[in-house]
């Protein structure tokens, strides 16, 4: 009997809460703002691995959509969902609640979220889905985009490989995968392009976002002599080490030199707006046909931030020069001859990697790298 | 000198049960409410929401339902556990390695469907049983603590499928990318009424175990085991045993929870699978009062609770964080309303005056 009243108590207690939930609502559900009217207002859904504040990989998309605002006014309605994880369950609850809010656009911003578009995309074919970073689309409704990051990687190796005194610089890298290693690859070109003697050093943290492992990575590096640190992996950590340290960083995604002030050089970016509106506005007018785009810094979707004070002049000036022809699409990041760390020819002298070479030839690293597993 | 005291309580009347129960969560309620009005939202329209978002379309009952299937089953196997009081904090690890164990079989053997499903069940529940054994052996035999062990165990489990996933697994088609291989059609459970049939095995695991607690021997020697060791030493039990095969029952059926999550939601396996579930249950399974029935009820109220809060965060743009403190603060109410169910606070000084004016 006492284990039936204790059951009874909770069932009610549960009940109750129910009760006590619905019971709010029914008086005052008609002033609750659910988007009935399906105007000309095109809702567009934003899906984010972390928060749209997190000082890197997600605020970088953020600032996208905030542009994809702006620039639409009220024809379109961004909704966003931030720190949404990448199991297929939770991505696809999040895309469906905004296509239940009315959404008829569903971006998804990280690589995790691909197979999970990918079902959405034939369960849901009025919708359209475009996914950042994964290789998957189909023939109506489901297309990706990515960007040429390699190209102001290299130029952030150059500036690496002329600031450096000590030959050697730190790398703090996420996971030992291609599009990881094609950034690291890049990076140790454009430094050995201007100081051939330099030596880059990976630390992988085996996590997309981890503030303190980041750093203590970055700490590794200082540790063994390296006096500018990089980064792919998402928070300011390694730049607050190097701060710290007295020595220098170029971070990544984000223009940190507010938060890192002593220590940030600069940092590749993205701006995802230069592709997201006009392939919005394609979708809006109906003619949108999936793509697998690929951003250079020709079409503006990467580039450098602003390089701060702390780069000399002619630096600068040598950066600017090479960034110049990269604009102008004349300047190709892998050329011939490339060698892996064992001395073996990866690119053959007069051979340049396209878009699908870059990403099965560089999943090796170049000579020159040496990674901590 | 804070004039509190304390007391156990012996036994606590119905009604007064009631009432702080429900207190409890009128109160978290409010308070909630009070937070979501100091954050420039009306709390009224949140809660209706988030109620609307759970339940409110067959689709939203269909994505809570779908997050009340894991949370059930293992609640359901954390509580085959708790009520041996072996503190069962190894969910996490027993669900990925009951997936990767499916994860195995469908990957590497080509059978017709019903059977295919039936040897991932088979294999996911045996190794999240011998992963929950290790843990079960190492205290029976030398009384080793379980809590560390089993927490322990989860982060060896993870860390297992990371390397696979990044290592060995990683599916040579996907261009470098750290991914396992999507199962095949025949490795993938079918779905009921817009929901994959993981929602009918939960409900028919509910009575089994209910039955299996209450109504079998064996179930009533866990939970002598559970109240007291001596008793159960006296009453001549092999209690040695009874650990290992309760611990292996709750790592099952957790491992069960990781074959119905990679056959019919991730069609794969990832190290993010067990998406925190094995932690989750455990409150789930207090809540519930170590009760089958109750776990239920609680597991499913949980689902409304984060179906719901996904919903608001999308509806009304309101920041994922906002959502998990809702969830955060009527958690903490009901689960402290635990306390004062425990125990009676009174205050010292009223109770003297009160006996000097009798």
């Amino acid at each position: 009997m006492k284990k039936f009243t204790k059951f009874l108590a909770l069932a009610l207690a549960v009940s109750m809460s129910m009760m006590a939930l619905a019971g709010c609502g029914g008086s005052t559900s008609e002033s609750a703002p659910e988007a009935e009217e399906t105007a000309a207002v095109t809702k567009v859904g934003f899906i984010y691995i972390g928060s749209q504040n997190d000082g890197g990989y997600s605020q970088a998309q953020h600032n996208g959509t905030t542009a994809v605002q702006e620039y639409f006014g009220d024809k379109v309605e961004t909704i966003i969902a931030e720190n949404v994880s990448e199991e297929k369950q939770t991505v696809k609850t999040t895309a469906i609640n905004m296509i239940d809010q009315g959404a008829s656009i569903v971006i998804g911003t990280s690589f995790g979220f691909m197979d999970a578009l990918e079902e959405l995309a034939t369960e849901y074919p009025d919708v359209t889905f475009l996914h950042f970073s994964g290789y998957k689309m189909n023939d109506t409704n489901f297309g990706n985009y990515f960007g040429a990051m390699e190209e102001p990687r290299y130029l952030t190796g150059m500036i690496a490989g002329m600031m450096t005194k000590t030959d050697k610089l730190g790398y703090v890298a996420a996971f030992p995968y291609t599009e990881v290693h094609i950034g690291i690859d890049a990076f140790t070109l454009g430094a050995q392009s201007v100081n051939p003697d330099v030596e880059v050093k990976v630390v992988y943290t085996n996590s997309w976002g981890d503030p303190a492992g980041e750093k203590a990575a970055a700490e590794s590096l200082l540790a063994q002599d390296c006096d500018i640190i990089t980064q792919h992996a998402d928070s300011a950590g390694p730049q607050l080490a190097a701060e710290a340290a007295g020595k220098l960083a170029i971070g990544y995604n984000l223009d940190n030199s507010l938060v890192a002030p002593g220590s940030f050089l600069t940092a590749p970016v993205w701006h995802h707006e230069k592709y997201l509106i006009p392939t919005i506005e394609k979708i809006m007018a109906g003619t949108y046909v999936p793509e697998s785009y690929y951003g250079t810094m020709k079409d503006g979707y990467v580039g450098l931030a602003p390089m701060t004070d702390l780069v000399p002049q002619d630096v600068q000036d040598k950066v600017n020069e090479v960034a110049a022809k990269m604009e102008a699409g004349e300047y190709p990041v892998f050329v011939g001859p490339i060698y892996d760390t064992e001395g073996n020819v990866l690119v053959a002298e007069g051979e340049t990697l396209d878009r699908e070479g870059i990403w099965t030839v560089m999943q090796s690293l170049v000579k020159g790298v040496s990674a901590v597993n | 000198m804070i004039p509190l005291k304390i007391v156990k309580r012996d036994d606590l009347p119905r009604n007064k049960a009631i009432l702080i129960r429900t207190l409890s969560v009128a109160l978290s309620i409010v308070f909630a409410g009070l937070v979501i009005a100091l954050l420039g939202y009306n709390p009224i329209i949140v809660f209706t929401s988030m109620v609307k978002g759970a339940l409110g379309t067959t689709i939203r009952i269909q994505q809570t339902t779908l997050k009340a299937i894991p949370l059930l089953i293992t609640s359901l196997g954390i509580l085959v556990a708790f009520k041996m009081k072996f503190w069962n904090i190894g969910g996490e690890g027993q669900i990925m390695m009951g997936a990767f164990a499916a994860t195995a079989v469908a990957l590497n053997l080509d059978l017709p469907k019903p059977l295919m499903l039936l040897s991932m069940v088979v294999a996911a529940m045996v190794m999240g049983g011998l992963w929950a054994f290790i843990p079960a052996f190492f205290k029976a035999k030398m009384g080793t603590n379980e809590t560390i062990f089993t927490l322990m165990l989860n982060y060896l489990a993870i860390k297992f499928v990371t390397y696979l996933q990044y290592g060995p697994w990683k599916d040579p088609s996907s261009q470098g990318f750290p991914k396992i291989a999507a199962f095949s059609d025949a490795a993938i459970l079918p779905s009921l009424g817009g929901v994959h049939i993981g929602w009918i095995i939960a409900l028919v695991l509910v009575v089994l175990v209910y039955i299996f607690l209450n109504h079998t021997k064996k179930g009533y020697e866990i939970s002598v085991v559970g109240e007291s060791i001596e008793t159960a030493r006296y009453a001549g039990m092999n209690i040695s045993s009874i650990i290992i095969i309760s611990m292996m029952l709750s790592g099952g059926l957790c491992g069960l929870t990781g074959m119905i999550q990679a056959s019919a939601v991730e069609k794969t396996l990832s190290a993010s699978l067990s998406a925190n579930y094995g932690f989750t249950a455990i409150i789930t399974t207090w809540l519930a009062g170590l009760n089958a029935i109750a776990t239920l009820f609680v597991c499913v109220a949980f689902a409304i609770l984060v179906q719901g809060g996904n919903y608001i965060q999308i509806s009304m743009q309101v920041p994922a964080s906002v959502a998990d403190m809702i969830q955060s603060i009527i958690l903490f109410f009901v689960l402290g309303s635990e306390f004062f169910l425990q125990y009676k606070v009174t205050f010292h000084k009223y109770l003297k005056v009160k006996k000097e004016a009798k």
